[in-house]
């Protein structure tokens, strides 16, 4: 499947990473080489074979839902770039 | 004192031959003198090291004192660890102070280890030659124009050049056993879910363990023993005993089948490495194993799964980053998109975009299944060809790589790079564990033998590695660097 550095954008956006055309073009080749390496899987005959999510094959185990962890909100909010009165500040969203 | 094992250290701080105190303002004062040139370590941490050694020094005064109360080493800067930097070698992680400690960090605390810092790595951990770290390229000591292998490359120089007796890696598709082969150390990568992942940052989870890499095989199996079991905090750390690591070494390999994949030595296979592979097993037909050939098919579709599977994982876990909570905020955004997108442009560096750039394109509207599901499904297969060979039988041998250490900046190519770790890869995706053993040399740099084993045989692929290291000295070569006393 060619890349198209339209693709690249698209990818870009959904990964929320900042991409001029010019970057993206740039990573039209790499990446193209990169999916053309991964497209030889398409040689191996996989009908009936069910997907492997875990290396052991194993489910996630369950627990009971109830609150083990103590609050140490203003210990986490030590590292970050900003805050106000336990939030995290961010750019205006609603006007 | 620095050229010791953890094994011969251990027995010298119990005779009282040395002190914690001693012995890590020697190692200290060596990374002091040496690291220049290497550039193994992003953060050394004398005061925190110098009090846990006080720490520990005290506890045997009062005759309190474990097998590895005192022990220096040092964690590859993926562990977080609480008040002090915890970078995973990005930009995007340079202010980030770790409010906790993995559950590795607290159970090598809570055994008495003394950490020394923490060392370089790819950032994120995805890279083979350790050339991807904002901190810049880590040095082979055996070779300063060669590449010591990635991503845990800071913690085997680190080892290699006698700066630390032992240090914390982990691999996601040959990060502990490709430096260990390229330092010439011992790197053991666990069963998938042995070691908590839990405070380990995260590449591709289902992938991602934790081991140890340090000077022997017998040091391996000590440092397992301490950082493995279950953990309620990563839900995929298996609930399983954890065993002796240390109660089997010395068992005899007589009998041992050693089966050698057919498809490990083909093309690409460079012959100095072939041939230390194939002395060294003739080393272990001497020790009373018996050879087989054998045959994993898939191997040649591993390095194509793989890189459709960690990099899906991969684009998912690095969304955390997302300038708000912690880590790398742009200057002046004008919005929140902005905002998000502008941190991450300036705090990932290519490789990592590349690579969530790849996840994101792969798992999106139109291309999940013709690459996500159809590389989950080569994976089962990949897997069942480790589970046919280990009928037959009981470790697998071959390369850790295909060639020796490279030149730092030999390698531009990402596809070219990714080819690299032929070896190593499909073991992360099959879950299995995998050790590599020094086995020789090309000119001055140091060859792996890789020995593979079923899920959850640690103990005898540590025996199988330890036996050949009562019978070879590979283990026990130091670099020049290492041995110099300026």
């Amino acid at each position: 499947m060619a890349l198209e550095p339209s693709d690249v954008q698209r990818a870009a956006h959904l990964a929320r990473l900042a991409m001029n055309d010019a970057d993206a073009t740039g990573y039209v080749d790499d990446l193209g080489r990169i999916l053309a390496m991964v497209d030889q899987l398409q040689e191996v005959d996989t009908d009936g074979v069910a997907p492997l999510a875990h290396p052991l094959d194993t489910t996630q185990r369950l627990r009971a839902d109830e609150v083990t962890e103590r609050d140490q909100r203003d210990h986490f909010q030590r590292v970050a770039p900003a805050v106000e009165n336990g939030l995290y500040l961010v750019p205006r969203v609603v006007e | 004192m620095h050229d010791k094992t953890l094994t011969q250290l251990a027995r010298a701080l119990a005779d009282g031959e040395t002190s914690s105190r001693e012995l890590t303002e020697t190692l200290l004062g060596r990374i002091d003198r040496l690291d220049g040139r290497l550039n193994s370590f992003i953060s050394v941490t004398h005061e925190q090291a110098l009090a846990a050694a006080d720490a520990a020094d005290a506890l045997r005064a009062k005759g309190q004192a474990g097998p590895l109360t005192g022990l220096p080493l040092a964690l590859k800067d993926i562990f977080c660890t609480n008040g002090v930097k915890t970078s995973c070698g990005s930009k995007m992680l340079d202010n980030f102070i770790a409010p906790y400690d993995a559950t590795v960090v607290e159970k090598l605390n809570a055994a008495g280890t003394v950490s020394l810092g923490k060392t370089n790595m790819d950032e994120f951990a995805m890279g083979s030659s350790n050339e991807n770290s904002h901190y810049g390229p880590v040095k082979n000591p055996w070779d300063l124009n060669a590449v010591p292998g990635g991503s845990s490359g800071g913690s085997a120089a680190a080892v290699a050049a006698g700066l630390v007796p032992a240090a914390m890696g982990t691999d996601t598709g040959g990060s502990i056993r490709q430096p260990a082969a390229f330092c010439g150390i011992t790197g053991l990568k666990p069963t998938y879910g042995r070691v908590s992942r839990y405070g380990i940052i995260a590449y591709a989870s289902s992938l991602d363990q934790a081991g140890p890499m340090a000077r022997s095989a017998e040091d391996c199996a000590l440092l397992l023993g301490t950082i493995a079991g279950h953990d309620l905090r990563d839900s995929t750390s298996v609930a399983r005993g954890v065993p002796d690591y240390t109660a089997e070494l010395g068992e005899s390999l007589s009998g041992l089948k050693i089966g050698l994949p057919k498809e490990y030595f083909g093309d690409g296979l460079a012959p100095e490495v072939e041939q230390a592979v194939r002395e060294a097993i003739k080393v272990y037909e001497s020790l009373g194993a018996s050879v087989h050939e054998v045959s994993l098919p898939h191997t040649h579709y591993a390095i194509p799964a793989y890189y459709v599977i960690a990099p899906a994982e991969a684009s998912s876990n690095l969304s955390r980053y997302d300038g708000v909570r912690f880590g790398h905020r742009c200057d002046a955004p004008s919005d929140l998109i902005d905002l998000y997108k502008r941190s991450r442009d300036e705090g990932f560096g290519e490789e990592v975009k590349r690579r969530i750039l790849i996840g994101t394109h792969t798992l999106s509207e139109g291309f999940f299944d013709a690459y996500y599901t159809k590389a989950q499904q080569v994976r089962r297969l990949i897997r069942q060809d480790f589970i046919d060979a280990f009928e037959e039988v009981d470790v697998l041998m071959g390369p850790a790589s295909p060639t020796p250490a490279f030149d730092l900046g030999a390698n531009k190519d990402p596809v070219s790079m990714y080819l690299q770790d032929i070896y190593t890869i499909a073991v992360n995706l099959a879950g299995i564990p995998g050790i590599s053993v020094p086995a020789g040399f090309a000119g001055q740099r140091p060859i792996g033998l890789q020995i593979l084993g079923p899920h959850f045989a640690e103990s005898q692929l540590l025996n199988v590695a330890h036996q050949f290291q009562q019978a070879t000295d590979w283990h026990q070569r130091r670099p020049a660097l290492a041995e110099e006393s300026a």
